[in-house]
């Protein structure tokens, strides 16, 4: 084996500008395919992080997921009752602090329980609709996305207490509202209630600048009239990923609807998951192309070593010698090509990393490309192209195996 | 004394458009230690008949005992061994590998055989090399050789894993008289001095007529009476 290998090489190395040709088309199908599984994947994982910062992981509600059976069903067999609704509950998730202390026992995370609202913030004759969110600002710390986010004021005046609010700097513009001012929130039983902004904030998701009143959970259930009612328990988990594991063990015991942020955003993963189908179709394109180019070369080599083949046969080398010999030397060009393709690679993924652009709407934020780093993508990428290698070095080994030596050694004569 | 080669019958029918015989009937012993000539005019089967024996070709119809052994049954990798092991080809041109010294390519079919080691493998290419007076041309790469040089590098492969027969198909065709004399007497010694078995085809009738023993082919049969083998066979 070792001479076969040994052969090969002074085979390939005997074609210096078209073994380089052939290596380097590897490289860049490798190359490239590293750089854009690095950039498609930091990008899918930049968006995943966002997703998990601003969502709480598992979001357990006050309803129930399904209305429960009803006796006549477990009764009788043929009963069908057709128009049931999940039980709806004025009084919110029942006995919530047992809940929560429940939730505290066995899962690594913050909790924040809140009351969700519907209402109207007015002011100056202005008004938008908004879910107001009472919260509890001590343990809202832990788990809501706004809290970092504030463009004036803070969310700490929060915990000072008394008729405070903070909302979304879009609502604010919206309403012709500033910091300090004093905005009526009503609510959709009717009730009024007086507030003072004491603080904005910018997340960059509209829905969320434009649709959200914080305050104290006390002043939301007064407003909403539902004392001492929570009707949304969020979870932040210290491993996202344990969150539909999370999500399925709450349901199960509370009874009540608990919605990881996988279960919540399936059509974005699901488009995730396609867009990484279509980068390793075009990986897989981009190496097809390569093995042409590896193809080409060994077909001229077993072309031009006609002779050698025949020799080497009629010496007592094996079909399956001569095969193992120009597969091995396709192999050798894809290994080449891979090693120069994890170096363009890696060279291509760090420029990448460097490059940082302003982002034009905003014109503060500095962005830089989200790049992933992961041995995968080098690994993929090269096991692509040693596969395509090994098949482009096979077909014309095979076929060089299966020639006569005596109808060469005639030609030749 | 063992039958290097027995053949029976042997024909080779080559199925083009028109179907073409090659070798007709031809039956032969080779027994060790002969010096043989395959002698007749150009097409008249000659290499043909050298490719057959030194299993490089299949046989239309007829028997083929190599070694004893029936070639037959043999699969590719198993005629590929007996080459390896029993068989040396010599051949018009050199046929060397081009991008191997003068030493590498005598050790190409020893690495492949495998029964020596690296260091025995190196001493034993010199030595052969050296016997076809070589001494000072062993690194050196065919193309930096003369075609005589070429030539015994070739007769130095062939004896790599010293095997009993050797097999020549016009060895000296492309050489000039001094270098075919030269290589004659290489091929001469191999069987006087080293017990080999040496089948070549030539149509130089000097150069045959040196030889032990001649087989004359006309269209691929063998002409009666000038196959001085039975006698040859018989008395040795």
């Amino acid at each position: 084996m070792q001479l076969i290998l040994e052969i090969a090489f002074t085979h390939i190395a005997g074609r210096g500008r078209q073994t380089l040709v052939a290596v380097i088309g590897v490289a860049v199908g490798v190359g490239f395919s590293i750089a854009m599984a690095a950039l498609m994947e930091g990008g899918q994982d930049d968006f995943v992080e966002q997703l998990v910062n601003t969502m709480p992981h598992v979001e357990v509600t006050d309803e129930e997921r399904s209305a429960r059976s009803q006796p006549a069903e477990a009764l009788f067999a043929v009963t069908e009752i057709s128009g049931l609704r999940p039980r709806e509950d004025r009084r919110g998730i029942i006995n919530p602090t047992a809940a929560l202390a429940w939730l505290e026992g066995w899962i690594p995370g913050r909790f924040a329980p809140s009351l969700n609202a519907q209402g109207v913030v007015r002011f100056s004759g202005r008004e938008v609709g908004a879910t107001i969110i009472g919260v509890d600002p001590q343990s809202e710390r832990g788990v809501s996305p706004i809290v970092g986010e504030f463009v004036a004021g803070d969310f700490a005046a929060l915990t000072a207490g008394g008729n405070n609010v903070v909302i979304g700097d879009t609502m604010a513009e919206r309403l012709g509202a500033e910091l300090g001012d004093t905005v009526t929130a009503v609510s959709s039983q009717g009730l009024t209630r007086n507030f003072r902004i004491v603080g904005l904030f910018h997340t960059g998701t509209t829905a969320r600048d434009e649709g959200e009143a914080y305050a104290l959970l006390k002043n939301a259930q007064i407003l909403a009239e539902r004392p001492n009612a929570v009707n949304k328990i969020r979870i932040k988990l210290d491993d996202p990923n344990k969150a539909p594991m999370v999500a399925r063990r709450v349901e199960a015991e509370l009874g009540y609807k608990a919605v990881a942020w996988q279960e919540a955003n399936e059509s974005i993963l699901e488009a995730l998951v396609v867009r990484n189908v279509i980068m390793y179709t075009v990986v897989a394109a981009i190496m097809l192309v390569a093995g042409f180019g590896i193809f080409n070369i060994i077909s001229t080599i077993t072309h031009e070593k006609a002779r050698d083949i025949a020799i080497m046969k009629s010496l007592g080398f094996a079909e399956s010698d001569m095969r193992h010999l120009f597969l091995l030397e396709g192999v050798v060009i894809g290994f080449g090509g891979s090693a120069l393709g994890w170096v363009l690679g890696f060279g291509l993924v760090y420029a990448l990393s460097l490059v940082r652009f302003e982002l034009a709407a905003t014109g503060q934020e500095m962005t830089q490309l989200p790049v992933a780093w992961s041995i995968w993508h080098y690994l993929i990428a090269s096991g692509f192209a040693l596969a395509s290698a090994a098949v482009a070095g096979y077909l014309p080994a095979r076929r060089a195996a299966r020639q006569n030596p005596v109808d060469i050694i005639r030609g030749a004569t | 004394m063992s039958a290097l080669i027995e053949a029976e019958n042997l024909t080779r029918i080559l199925h083009e458009t028109v179907p073409v015989t090659l070798v007709k009937d031809v039956s032969l012993t080779v027994g060790e230690s002969e010096f043989i000539a395959v002698t007749g005019p150009s097409g008249s089967g000659k290499s043909s008949l050298l490719y057959l024996l030194g299993l490089l070709d299949r046989p239309t119809s007829g028997t083929l005992k190599v070694g004893g052994r029936d070639a037959e049954p043999m699969g590719e990798g198993e005629r590929a061994r007996t080459r390896l092991s029993m068989l040396g080809f010599v051949f018009q041109f050199h046929f060397l590998l081009p991008e191997f010294s003068a030493r590498e390519n005598v050790e190409i079919p020893m690495r492949k055989l495998g029964r020596w080691s690296r260091s025995e493998m190196r001493a034993r290419a010199a030595e052969i090399l050296e016997s076809l007076g070589l001494e000072g041309h062993i690194d050196k790469r065919p193309d930096q050789l003369s075609g005589g040089q070429r030539q015994r590098v070739a007769v130095a492969r062939a004896l790599a894993n010293d095997p009993p027969l050797i097999l020549a198909d016009e060895p000296t065709g492309s050489l000039d008289t001094k270098s075919s004399e030269q290589v004659f007497k290489i091929l001469e010694a191999l069987v006087r001095e080293r017990g080999k078995t040496v089948v070549a085809v030539t149509h130089d009738l000097g150069m045959a007529a040196r030889m032990d023993r001649r087989i004359h082919l006309v269209d691929g049969m063998v002409e009666a009476g000038e196959d001085v083998a039975g006698a040859q066979a018989q008395k040795t």
